[in-house]
C-alpha cells in the first residue's frame, strides 16, 4: 500500500534546516513587506537591514517567563503548541524540492500532506480548550469549524489535479506538468486551493481563530514565551508549505517557465521552486495587508454555499472531461 | 440565483482591485522618519530650546526686565535683576525650568531686546528631573541669534557708561528747556 523512498540524510537535515531557517526569517519578511505596503518601512534596526529581526524575537521569547496557568488543562496546554510545527515540519517530508531532492517519496503524498494538515488543526482546538478562557474557547471553536469545513472543498479542489496527474505522489503530479502547468486547465480549483489554503493555515484575511479586534488573541489568548513562539512559527512554517504547495500542484514545480532552464537540472529546480514559492509568499503577504477579515457567519457562508459547489463542478467538469478524451 | 453568482463574483473581483491597489503602494515614498540616523530638516523659526542671545558686542542683551518672566504661562522662567558699575542692567541669575517649558514662545515676543529666543532644537531629553533646569551659564550663547545686528544700548535712550544721553543712535541730543535760546 505504502510505497515510502526516504532520501539521504543530507536531504532530511538540509531540508529541516532549510524550513527552519526560512521560516523564522519569513517573520521578517513579512513584517518588512507589510511595512513596505502600509508606506512604512518596517523592523529594520537589528542587523544589516532588520534581517536579525527574528533572532531578537526569539531571543525576546525565550527569556519570557514560561507561564502556565494554574486554571488550565496543564498537559494538554504545554503539548498544544507543539503540534503544529511538527504536523507542518512533517508535511515538508514529502515535498518534492528538485529532481533528487526531497526527503521521501510517498506514493500518497497528497494524503499525507492532508492527513498533516488535519493534524495541525488540533493545535489551535486543543490550545483553545486547554486554557481554560473563554476566548480562548471561542478562538479554538472557531478554529476547528473553520477548518473542518474549509478541508473539505480544498480537498476536492485537488482533486482535478490528482485526475490529471494520475497519481496522489506530488513528485508524479509535478512530472505530470512537464508539457503543461495545471494551473490552466485547472483554474477554478486554483482559486479555490489557494482561499481554502489561506482558511487552512488561519492566516488573514482568515484569522478568525485569532481574530484580535475581536477575541484578544483567540486560542492563543493564554499562551506567552517560547509556547507562544510555537503556534506562531508553526503558523508560518505552514505559510511557507502552502506556498510551496501551489507551485508543486498547479505551477509545475521545478520546471522553468519558457524554457529557462539552468544547465543543472537540480540547481535549475531549486531556482525555479525558490523563485515560484517566494512568489507565493509574497502573495499571502499581500493578502494579509490588504484583505479584511469576514465576518464567521459570512466565512462558513463562503466556504459551504460557494466554493465547495464550485470545487464539485470543477471535479465534476474535470472528471468528464478526462473520461471523453480518455475514450 | 444568477444574482448570488453576480454577487460573488463582484466579491471575488472587488478583492483583486483591493489587492492590486495595495500592491502599488509598495512602490510608493515611504513615509517613515529615520530620525535619530536621518536628521529631519528643521525650519528656522521652529520654537524649540531657548536661549540668551549676545548682542554685536558679545555683551548679554538681557535687561532683567521681567517682561518673559510675567509672560510664561507655566512660570517656569524665573531671574533676578542687578546692574554692573556703567549702570548696565543684566540678571543675576536667569533659570529655565525647562520641564515646566511648553514652548509657547511668549518670552520671545514679549522680550523687549530680542535676549531671549526660541531655536530649533529639540533634543532635550535628561534621565534626572534636576537637569531639565537650566541656569543662565547654560542658555547663554555666544552669538546674536536671529537678529543679527541689534544692539539695545545703542538703540535706547537710557544713559549707561561709556555712552550719555542723546548719543544713541536716531537720537538727538537732549534740549534744554529751561534756556530762552532758539
Amino acid at each position: 500500500m505504502f510505497e515510502l523512498t526516504v532520501g539521504s540524510l543530507l536531504n532530511i537535515v538540509a531540508m529541516l534546516a532549510a524550513v527552519a531557517v526560512i521560516a523564522a526569517l519569513l517573520i521578517w519578511i513579512e513584517r518588512r513587506v507589510l511595512g513596505f505596503l502600509s508606506e512604512r518601512l518596517g523592523p529594520n534596526r537589528v542587523g544589516p537591514f532588520g534581517i536579525l529581526q527574528s533572532v531578537a524575537d526569539v531571543v525576546k521569547l525565550i527569556t519570557k517567563e514560561d507561564w502556565v496557568p494554574p486554571f488550565s488543562d496543564k498537559l494538554v496546554f504545554v503539548v498544544a503548541p507543539l503540534i503544529v510545527p511538527i504536523a507542518m515540519l512533517l508535511s515538508f517530508g514529502v515535498l518534492p524540492i528538485a529532481p533528487g531532492v526531497g526527503v521521501m517519496d510517498l506514493n500518497i503524498g497528497l494524503l499525507w500532506v492532508f492527513a498533516m494538515a488535519g493534524l495541525g488543526a488540533y493545535s489551535a482546538m486543543l490550545g483553545g480548550l486547554a486554557s481554560n478562557n473563554k476566548f480562548a474557547l471561542l478562538g479554538g471553536l472557531r478554529a476547528a469549524g473553520q477548518m473542518i469545513s474549509y478541508e473539505v472543498f480544498m480537498g476536492v479542489s485537488i482533486l482535478g489535479v490528482v485526475i490529471l496527474g494520475d497519481s496522489f505522489n506530488l513528485r508524479e503530479i509535478v512530472e505530470a506538468q512537464r508539457d503543461g502547468w495545471f494551473v490552466f486547465p485547472q483554474f477554478v480549483g486554483f482559486v479555490v486551493f489557494v482561499i481554502a489554503g489561506l482558511a487552512e493555515t488561519k492566516r488573514w484575511p482568515f484569522d478568525l481563530a485569532e481574530g484580535e479586534s475581536e477575541i484578544i488573541s483567540g486560542f492563543n489568548t493564554e499562551y506567552s514565551g517560547m509556547k507562544f513562539g510555537l503556534f506562531f512559527v508553526g503558523e508560518y512554517i505552514g505559510m511557507l508549505l502552502l506556498s510551496a504547495l501551489i507551485p508543486v500542484l498547479f505551477f509545475g514545480g521545478w520546471y522553468a517557465p519558457f524554457g529557462l532552464e539552468l544547465p543543472n537540472p537540480v540547481v535549475s529546480g531549486l531556482f525555479w521552486m525558490f523563485i515560484k514559492t517566494s512568489f507565493w509568499v509574497f502573495f499571502f503577504i499581500l493578502v494579509r495587508a490588504a484583505l479584511v477579515r469576514p465576518r464567521y457567519d459570512q466565512l462558513m457562508n463562503y466556504g459551504w454555499l460557494v466554493m465547495l459547489p464550485l470545487s464539485l463542478l470543477n471535479l465534476l467538469i474535470t472528471g468528464a472531461v478526462v473520461l471523453a478524451q480518455g475514450n | 440565483m444568477w444574482n448570488f453568482l453576480k454577487q460573488q463574483l463582484y466579491v471575488l473581483w472587488s478583492n483583486v482591485v483591493t489587492l492590486w491597489l495595495v500592491f502599488t503602494h509598495l512602490f510608493k515614498k515611504k513615509d517613515t522618519v529615520e530620525y535619530p540616523d536621518v536628521q529631519p530638516y528643521m525650519f528656522p523659526r521652529w520654537r524649540g530650546r531657548i536661549i540668551l542671545s549676545r548682542d554685536p558686542d558679545g555683551e548679554e542683551r538681557c535687561v532683567a526686565c521681567n517682561l518673559c518672566a510675567v509672560a510664561c504661562p507655566v512660570d517656569c522662567i524665573a531671574l533676578q535683576k542687578t546692574e554692573d558699575e556703567n549702570g548696565r542692567w543684566y540678571p543675576e541669575f536667569f533659570r529655565i525650568n525647562f520641564s515646566r517649558c511648553i514652548m509657547c514662545g511668549f518670552c520671545e515676543e514679549a522680550c523687549p531686546t530680542h535676549a531671549i529666543q526660541l531655536t530649533p532644537d529639540f533634543e532635550m531629553a535628561e534621565y534626572v528631573r534636576q537637569d531639565m533646569v537650566w541656569e543662565k551659564k547654560d542658555l547663554l550663547i555666544s552669538g546674536t541669534g536671529k537678529y543679527h545686528d541689534y544692539n539695545f544700548y545703542k538703540i535706547a535712550g537710557k544713559a549707561i557708561g561709556g555712552k550719555g544721553k542723546g548719543e544713541a543712535r536716531h537720537e538727538l541730543p537732549p534740549i534744554d528747556r529751561r534756556s530762552l535760546l532758539p
